[in-house]
């Protein structure tokens, strides 16, 4: 079951299930810290998952992000900056300690570069 | 009405003089595959293509990282990262990763009885990556690889 925000790229992607929830990206499977409305979405993309019988169908959920739809605005702007980050080939951590842990797990070997 | 996201990046990235983004368009109809058994009997799988990663595992980089992590389905949720090419969008995955990586809200569903039991290992990937190629011959195997190591019935596949 693929669970989507972004209508119109997986209908282009056409996966077999797809259930919509129509918020702001990065919100896939419900707003932060309200457990309820994560339950709902999730709950429901399980019985789609469960009762959808013909491939390509969306299921669509009622939940709404807001009482107006200002956010959609801005998401849907054709003018605007490039919100992509420059494509680094090194890990990228969320921060410092992350990759001290991750050198401390043995999972990233850091770099020593010979100062000849 | 929703965002219609392509139209409007097609049109930001050529505003901007970019190269145009060559969006992902399915070449044939999906498949379809009855699922067998009763929620509360499927063991259930989990992947987001959001760039989570656990504390102690390395973060995925930002040009084409076609690799997957293997994240305990019990893991902390305060033990969860993530790093993506698009960062402006995990504000809120980064104070709760269950917006986009629901761990918490699948074990509250697993202990309740609605599904019936979650994967050891949920699984993670960065979806920025350009090249169509490589998901088709690298990550995608990967992640059928890992989720039949997992014996799973079923997955949410939760993109960002």
């Amino acid at each position: 079951m693929c669970m989507a925000s972004a209508l119109d790229i997986i209908q282009a992607g056409k996966p077999p299930r797809a259930t919509f929830v129509d918020y702001p990206l990065g919100h896939t499977a419900g707003k932060p810290f309200d457990p309820d409305d994560q339950l709902a979405i999730i709950r429901e993309g399980l019985i789609a998952l469960e009762t959808m019988r013909t491939a390509g169908r969306i299921h669509r959920l009622p939940n709404r992000w807001s009482a107006d739809d200002a956010w959609k605005q801005q998401a849907g702007a054709t003018t605007g900056a490039d919100t992509r980050r420059p494509r680094d080939e090194t890990p990228q951590f969320q921060t410092e300690a992350d990759r001290a842990a991750a050198i401390a797990a043995g999972a990233l070997v850091q770099e020593i570069r010979a100062n000849s | 009405m929703s965002v219609n996201y392509i139209r409007a990046i097609t049109e930001r990235y050529r505003r901007l003089g970019h190269q145009p983004y060559r969006w992902f368009e399915a070449d044939s109809e999906p498949p379809w595959r009855a699922l067998d058994k009763p929620l509360k009997k499927i063991r259930l799988g989990l992947l987001t293509t959001a760039g989570a990663y656990a504390l102690g595992q390395v973060a995925f980089h930002y040009k084409d990282d076609s690799s997957i992590r293997e994240i305990p389905s019990d893991v902390a949720e305060q033990n969860l990262r993530f790093s993506h090419i698009t960062e402006n969008f995990l504000v809120d995955p980064k104070r709760d990763p269950n917006c986009i990586f629901p761990v918490g809200t699948l074990r509250k569903l697993a202990r309740e009885g609605f599904v019936g039991e979650l994967a050891d290992e949920f699984f993670s990937c960065m979806g920025g990556i350009y090249s169509q190629r490589r998901v088709r011959e690298e990550t995608a195997p990967a992640l059928l690889e890992a989720f039949k190591a997992q014996r799973v019935d079923a997955a949410l596949l939760v993109p960002m």
